[in-house]
């Protein structure tokens, strides 16, 4: 089993890097932003420009009006580049038990991804992972962080310009 | 003296410990229905080593006392109050002696070393006020399974006095919690019920959560993000070899074992919605038992197989439902005030213990299975995750401490809701299971 899965990551890894090249050769930035540094097409510019993450209210997968302007500023960029590939991590905050946080943050990457699906990004450059409340960014007591990692992160997996 | 001689076969290692029976009366019992018990006063001197067994008779009867106190149930005597010394094994104790210092039960015990290397542990428990011997027995096994000996001996001490099934020779599975806060290396990893015997069961290279004891086999069933991909496995203790229990288009989660070890009952997400299934560890066929546009989550079997408690936000937030194990019938059980969640039904069938969050609070509890006589054991800022002691009179659970440097803990608690107690890992230590008793 445990050389199954090795087995799998490789094969995963060795895809990532084909996507990789493919793109790098063939998409070239063209106007590069004076405002930020990051290039783009890249994972950077993704991060800084776009925003890749929503968030949301206790117990709710619903996406607010603002995470939903986000995720069509992300439909906009994955249309622009055609070859990234994602995958949505759902997150949970502390302030649950642990099952039901991994199918809270579940519904959360699930709803994220049907709204990307809803803007046209194609369903097969897509995957959803959950994390319950296992991966908290913000590290406080206190409702400040908890709304901060109560939140669905798009991950790119493949096909951004290097940079 | 009658000997009555039986084999008791050992799961974990794959040799045999004899046991052989001194004789047994009955008399000094401890009431363990009552709300808080009044712990029994109990005389422990050293066991009495011969043939190099001297260290091993001194740390064994350190066991003992140990599992005895922390059980709430017995209060060891300071051995420095003791009037008579116990020198021979075969010696009738003096009770007045032992009266004097308010002793109700008396324990005493030699341990020696065979010529074949092997360690022969025996005791005698004594009723002071009656002044006769309970109970007496004698256990062979190799070297490296000395501890058990202590564990066995305090849990046919705990069944002479209390009636009832000890729980001492148990092992827990736990997840052991290293790094910071928001880089947390999780391991599966098991350890004898009193925290001695650790040891890591995988790496620490992917995630793991919520593992589970087999009711009846050496065997494991958790959850891991090996790969990638977040499912269910087995993991078995003997040969220490992983498989993952399914295949399925999505995550599989929070498994559970039946009562018999044939089955695992887990949820599998579906989009948004996460149902319950049971899948047949044979056949490794599946039969889904709900289907809701909810998260159905938690499930635990009764122990006599006929109905599966599970957690479920159907109804707007998290409660407690009982269903027929063929998934028929489900009907909400929590009523009170906040969210419940983590079922888990007792060994006995008498209760389910559960996680409530209310008022900003987590807390530990119990409720029959009709949901009626609902109490609360432990309350804090984050207690979560009960598990059974063997003979359901016990429930250990995790308590995160606050804080960015703050991490879990593993305790128990009597049902009565006294006697909590930390129990002392390593490191942090989260999702405790307890396993059925080991003979």
């Amino acid at each position: 089993m445990l050389r199954k899965i090795s087995g799998l990551k490789v094969a995963v890894l060795a895809f990532g890097l084909v996507a990789l090249a493919g793109c790098s050769s063939s998409n070239k930035p063209d106007v590069a932003n004076p405002q930020e540094q990051a290039k783009p097409g890249t994972e950077r510019d993704f991060i800084l420009n776009v925003g890749d993450r929503v968030h949301f209210i206790v117990n709710q997968s619903t996406l607010t009006p603002q995470a939903m302007d986000t995720l069509r500023k992300q439909a906009a960029w994955l249309t622009q580049y055609p070859n990234v590939t994602i995958q949505i991590e759902g997150h949970a905050d502390e302030r649950g038990t642990r099952e039901y946080n991994i199918a809270l943050s579940a519904r959360r990457a699930t709803a994220t991804r049907q709204f990307l699906a809803s803007q046209g990004i194609n369903a097969a450059r897509m995957s959803t992972i959950a994390y319950g409340k296992e991966r908290p960014v913000a590290l406080c007591d206190a409702e400040n962080c908890w709304n901060q990692n109560r939140r669905a992160v798009t991950v790119i997996t493949g096909g951004a310009i290097p940079g | 003296m009658s000997c009555k001689r039986y084999l008791v076969l050992m799961p974990f290692i794959a040799l045999f410990m004899l046991v052989t029976q001194l004789q047994t009366a009955k008399s000094l019992e401890i009431d363990v229905t009552q709300g808080r018990v009044k712990p029994l006063p109990i005389a422990l001197p050293n066991f009495i080593g011969s043939g190099g067994g001297q260290n091993l008779a001194h740390d064994i009867t350190g066991i003992i006392g140990n599992n005895l106190a922390s059980s709430g149930l017995f209060r060891p005597l300071p051995q420095a109050s003791y009037i008579e010394q116990i020198s021979s094994f075969s010696q009738q104790p003096r009770f007045g002696d032992w009266r004097t210092i308010q002793a109700q039960a008396l324990v005493t015990g030699q341990v020696s070393v065979l010529a074949d290397g092997r360690v022969r542990a025996q005791f005698r428990l004594w009723d002071v006020f009656a002044q006769k011997q309970i109970t007496g027995l004698q256990f062979i096994t190799p070297k490296r399974n000395w501890r058990r000996i202590g564990h066995l001996i305090a849990d046919a001490i705990y069944k002479s006095l209390t009636g009832e099934d000890g729980y001492f020779d148990t092992r827990v599975v736990f997840i052991s919690e290293t790094g910071p806060k928001n880089k947390r290396i999780k391991r599966l990893s098991i350890m004898d019920q009193d925290g001695f015997n650790v040891r890591n069961l995988t790496d620490g290279r992917s995630l793991v959560l919520t593992p589970r004891f087999s009711p009846s086999s050496q065997e494991i069933t958790y959850m891991s993000y090996a790969g990638g991909n977040p499912r269910v496995y087995l993991y078995n203790l003997q040969s220490g070899q992983r498989e993952v229990v399914g295949v399925f288009p999505n995550m599989s989660f929070s498994p559970r074992f039946g009562p018999r070890g044939r089955k695992v009952v887990m949820s599998l997400q579906q989009g948004p919605h996460s149902n319950i299934y049971m899948l047949d560890l044979q056949t490794r066929t599946t039969l889904q038992l709900t289907n809701t546009q909810a998260i159905d989550t938690a499930p635990s079997f009764s122990p006599d197989g006929r109905n599966i408690v599970f957690e479920s936000d159907r109804d707007g937030q998290q409660q407690l439902y009982v269903m027929a194990a063929n998934g028929t019938g489900p009907r909400r059980i929590s009523f009170g005030q906040g969210r419940y969640s983590t079922p888990v039904w007792s060994p006995r069938g008498d209760l389910i213990a559960f996680t409530k969050q209310s008022g900003g609070q987590f807390s530990i509890g119990v409720m029959r299975p009709d949901g009626s006589g609902e109490r609360i054991l432990t309350s804090g800022y984050h207690n979560e995750g009960p598990t059974w002691s063997p003979n359901g009179r016990v429930i250990m659970f995790f308590r995160e401490s606050r804080g960015a440097e703050g991490g879990p803990k593993l305790y128990s608690v009597d049902i009565t809701g006294y006697n909590e107690r930390q129990i002392k890992t390593p490191g942090f230590a989260s999702d405790p299971a307890w396993s059925p008793l080991l003979n």
